[in-house]
């Protein structure tokens, strides 16, 4: 579905922790029916003020951040709720990977059904990239996924990522249609399961 | 083949958990290269987070292939005020009447906003009878967490997964690593369910359950009702858990009987039987424990803008000189800026304008009987704005029986229909900006119940106890000896 390759981009700093997914888009934006459009909504609160300008020192409204593709997190990122319209938010507004040292798990999982690719690198890398991020922000950070590898100028490291979701994402392979591909074992396994969920007895 | 050996898990095995057995008898192919692909026997669905999935297999051409596992509430959006379609913000007026037709194209049983049944997706189905021990349970929304008090495996997903869901029942999923909360003791007066899980956040933060699935284990577990159960288990997500289990017990299989949709007469006997079996056996292992002792818990509060963030309520406010590590103490400043609290300062006395009775979380008969009886016979403090929010249309019919809405009306309270609320802020109950609010929720994040919005979660007695003097009170100064968090 969603294709990833190996790009480069300058990235926003957002240095909290336990980023919410209340903060990513608040609960107001979630009344429609779509995926499509929440760009304008991510971090409505954070970079809005009460009248609706833009607040001039949150990093997206930073000129030297406009264009960036990454966004270098706190960790913990993605707390809170299920929805998915955080990461459909993230995409909208150009975002293709969140950088972070650790991810709140639904979120995770979100992310990687959309095509915006979550990258765990250690606390150390963390603060190495916020410090060069924010004294350097016109510097682009590599993000290859075939070698599992973030690399900025003087540095790299690779990262971790589930070999099945890698596989999805580098060959856009279409999760719901690999499901469908074991309807047979769905079939006799609903055959075989009792209602109300049984207990295993081998 | 036997499903046992489809699910994988033949050959040598010791002691199993509950979590080890749920998982186990639901894996239709094992975990390889790729995620185990897990049935799923309940799939909730609700207004907010189900029509970009129904969008996708309309898209595909593709049918819902269980309906008859699949079950419709409104809760998020639709308003806490006697439903109008006409008269309802036309964007959530547009949000139910699509998932209605969703519904019933594809033969989804909905309990819709007519329906004297309906209520937040996760009270009404454990209330009809609808959640049952063993099954897995799957909703778009974190708080799926609430349906393992039963010793369900239940778990938020996001819109794409309920998509495959609806599609094939079945979802891809890593197994997950297992962590006992053991809770031993007693609670002391005035401590409840909430409390519990207020202390545990506060000790293991809002990340350290990531990856895991909590069991909530010892004999303070075991004697919590299945509403206090559920208040737990409704939380293990904003521990990081993406779920919670209680292993069923003799407390489970009496608060099914008689429920609608659970099993009757010999079948709910053979049913008993089955669920007996599921309970995690003695000498089995978890990947992670923790041990809280239930006498030291003190009724909580939290303080910050993550539910980890939490204290016993007549504690001061902690100083960030107290965090060695750097990030933590940004986090941890910026929420007392949000909050406009100070460091080293206690609590209690803290000013609030709005109490917001309600959520998944706290909302079930128990807990407004809870709130009632500190309530009877007082007034609610000027100007403090309390809202009293029923789970379901069959609690709120219970309460009126019973003459809760009563004693909320006559204390000076607002008692509305079911709904989720001031808890997620987008079916017209918000706080104003800067407003404070005593919440029996479970979210204290920046805007979380409205723009600006600054949230204090406590329970459902210390919100009441905040209703009656309109500041933060230690709920142990009310009591008269006549209260215990499980009566």
């Amino acid at each position: 579905m969603h294709r990833i390759e190996t790009f480069a981009s300058r990235a926003v700093p957002l240095p909290t922790n336990d980023i919410d997914t209340d903060q990513i888009i608040p609960a107001r934006f979630l009344k429609g029916t779509e995926r499509a459009g929440l760009g304008t909504c991510l971090f409505a609160d954070l970079r809005f003020d009460s009248s609706g300008s833009p607040v001039p020192t949150f990093s997206l409204n930073r000129p030297e951040h406009q264009g960036a593709q990454i966004l270098l997190a706190g960790g913990n990122f993605g707390c809170g709720s299920s929805r998915e319209h955080a990461a459909w938010a993230l995409t909208d507004f150009g975002f293709r990977a969140v950088v972070s040292s650790s991810f709140a798990d639904i979120f995770y999982n979100n992310a990687l059904k959309n095509g915006l690719l979550p990258v765990v690198v250690d606390k150390e890398t963390q603060g190495t990239l916020f410090t060069m991020v924010e004294m350097h922000p016109e510097e682009e950070l590599t993000i290859d996924l075939p070698r599992q590898e973030i690399r900025w100028p003087g540095g790299s490291r690779s990262f971790p990522i589930d070999r099945f979701a890698k596989t999805c994402l580098l060959n856009g392979v279409d999760e719901l249609g690999y499901i469908m591909g074991f309807s047979d074992a769905i079939d006799r396994y609903e055959l075989q399961h009792e209602e109300g969920g049984e207990v295993d007895e081998s | 083949m036997t499903v046992a050996e489809t699910a994988g898990s033949k050959g040598k095995r010791g002691p199993r958990t509950l979590f080890d057995k749920v998982w186990g008898s639901h894996v239709v192919v094992p975990e390889k290269d790729a995620p185990a692909l897990l049935y799923i026997d309940l799939h909730l669905i609700h207004e907010v987070t189900s029509p970009q999935a129904f969008a996708e297999l309309r898209r595909r051409g593709l049918a819902v292939r269980r309906p008859d596992r699949t079950l419709g509430t409104v809760d998020h959006s639709i308003p806490t005020i006697p439903y109008d379609a006409h008269s309802i913000d036309p964007m959530a007026a547009e949000q139910i009447s699509v998932l209605e037709e969703n519904a019933r194209q594809a033969g989804i049983r909905l309990f819709g906003p007519g329906d004297s049944r309906r209520g937040i997706v996760h009270v009404m189905p454990p209330e009809l009878g609808l959640t049952q021990p063993g099954m897995t349970i799957v909703c778009g929304d974190s708080h799926t967490s609430t349906h393992g008090a039963f010793g369900a495996l239940a778990f938020g997903i996001g819109s794409t997964e309920v998509g495959h869901v609806l599609a094939t029942q079945c979802l891809l999923q890593r197994r997950p690593r297992t962590y006992e909360v053991r809770v031993e003791g007693r609670l002391q007066r005035g401590v409840t369910a909430k409390d519990v899980i207020l202390a545990l956040l506060a000790r293991i933060g809002v990340a350290g359950g990531s990856g895991h699935v909590f069991e909530y284990t010892g004999s303070a577990i075991r004697s919590l009702s299945m509403d206090e159960r559920m208040t737990i288990c409704n939380m293990s997500i904003e521990g990081g858990a993406r779920a919670g289990m209680v292993s069923p017990d003799d407390t489970t299989f009496s608060y099914l009987s008689g429920r609608e949709f659970a099993p009757k007469g010999a079948e709910f006997d053979r049913a008993v039987e089955r669920w007996r079996k599921l309970a995690t056996e003695e000498g089995a292992s978890y990947d992670a424990s923790i041990t809280l002792q239930a006498d030291g818990i003190a009724p909580m509060i939290t303080y910050g803008t993550n539910p980890g963030m939490g204290l016993p309520v007549t504690a001061p406010i902690p100083d960030p000189e107290e965090f060695s590590d750097l990030s933590h103490r940004r986090s941890f400043s910026k929420a007392l800026q949000y909050m406009d609290l100070q460091p080293g300062t206690p609590l209690i006395g803290h000013p609030i304008d709005v109490v917001f009775i309600g959520s998944c979380t706290n909302s079930r008969l128990s807990d407004l009987r809870l709130v009632a009886s500190l309530l009877k016979g007082r007034r609610v403090a000027d100007g403090i704005r309390t809202v009293v929010v029923p789970g379901s249309q069959m609690v709120k019919k219970q309460a009126e029986v019973e003459g809760l809405d009563a004693i909320f009306k006559e204390a000076g309270a607002e008692w509305r229909e079911s709904g989720c609320s001031m808890c997620i802020a987008m079916n017209g109950d918000a706080l104003l900006p800067g407003q404070y609010a005593v919440s029996t929720s479970n979210r204290n994040f920046e805007g979380r119940q409205g723009k600006g919005s600054r949230t204090f979660l406590a329970s459902p007695l210390t919100a009441a106890a905040a209703a009656i003097t309109g500041v933060i009170t230690d709920v142990r100064t009310l009591l008269n000896g006549g209260i215990r968090a499980s009566d």
